[in-house]
């Protein structure tokens, strides 16, 4: 889950809960005496590991940057890479995104890269070596789903490293339908945190994940133009004589 | 308020312009911002964009016009 859009830390700590997320993002800022330490507390009594991410980045510079931030804050080579090219809609900058992910892995982070559902942008962010590929399935906070479900299918299929759907979910079936798309995760902010009822979204979405991974690994039916009757042909009486 | 005999740096600190004494390590520096002594756990500091780990922050001294950020994890992302 992302920690983002919460109204209060209380609630993010039980939306949290009732993920059953093993790790969160959060941001790189200013720090504020305020409310210092209470986020990091959140997430140590859950048992939750804490993501940094270089959210609010808009070049390759600042996001290598916040990133070794982010590393000597909470002494982890992990990080979500975000980069963003416009700030109305959020969408990751493919340029500066693919500079800075080589940077970060020459330096020794194990890199998981938001970008967008470009299957090419995707490829190319595996082979500079990320840990993790991240489409969006919709912009940021959008709560649009998935808009280009054939894209995401084909970043899944060609790649080696693990896909996280990152980004525009909005209720649940979202969710469920990553997962039946074949991603491995799902990361979500907005659809749990800025829901009328946060932890009750949050258990939705545990319990999606969990719906469409099953429903992936089983396997589903083709689609048909037409009907296949699921009930047999043969044995069936004639209740009307002929004419 | 610092006595006039001291020389005075113009530094900057997550955007604020402030003036410390001449000498003040980035360690002082974190420990008046944070209210903590020890600086408190996951901060980080950038000096004129460049990173100063903690093993260092005792022994950085900050310069005239240094810009320097102290971050730490905050609800996002």
């Amino acid at each position: 889950m992302g920690t983002g859009g919460a109204t209060s830390m209380a609630a993010l700590g039980q939306a949290l809960k009732a993920s059953g997320t093993a790790m969160a993002t959060v941001a790189m800022r200013r720090v504020d005496p305020a409310t210092r330490g209470s986020l990091l507390d959140v997430l140590d009594q859950l048992g939750i590991r804490a993501l940094p991410n270089t959210a609010g980045c808009f070049t390759a510079r600042d996001a290598v940057l916040t990133a070794r931030l982010g590393r000597e804050a909470l002494a982890t080579d992990w990080v979500k890479l975000e980069v963003i090219g416009d700030d109305r809609s959020l969408l990751p900058d493919p340029v500066e995104l693919l500079e800075a992910a080589e940077e970060l892995v020459d330096d020794g982070f194990v890199v998981l890269a938001y970008t967008s559902d470009d299957p090419v942008v995707a490829r190319r962010l595996e082979q500079l070596g990320c840990a993790a590929v991240m489409p969006l399935g919709s912009p940021i906070g959008s709560g649009l789903g998935i808009r280009n479900p054939h894209n995401i299918a084909l970043i899944v299929q060609a790649a080696s490293v693990p896909v996280v759907l990152d980004a525009g979910i909005g209720t649940a079936s979202d969710a469920t339908m990553a997962m039946e798309l074949g991603c491995d995760a799902v990361l979500v902010a907005s659809a749990v945190t800025r829901s009328p009822d946060p932890p009750a979204m949050a258990l939705a979405m545990a319990r999606g994940v969990e719906a469409g991974r099953l429903a992936h690994l089983a396997g589903r039916i083709p689609r048909r133009f037409h009907a296949e009757a699921s009930s047999p042909w043969a044995g069936l009486a004639q209740l009307t004589p002929d004419a | 308020m610092v006595p006039e005999c001291v020389e005075r740096l113009e530094v900057s600190v997550n955007g604020r312009p402030e003036l410390v004494a001449a000498g003040t390590t980035i360690a002082a520096l974190v420990s008046t911002l944070t209210g903590q002594a020890t600086g408190g756990r996951a901060v980080a500091v950038a000096v004129n964009s460049e990173v100063v780990p903690r093993s260092q922050w005792a022994s950085t001294r900050l310069a005239q016009r240094d810009r320097v950020e102290v971050l730490s994890p905050a609800q996002g992302g």
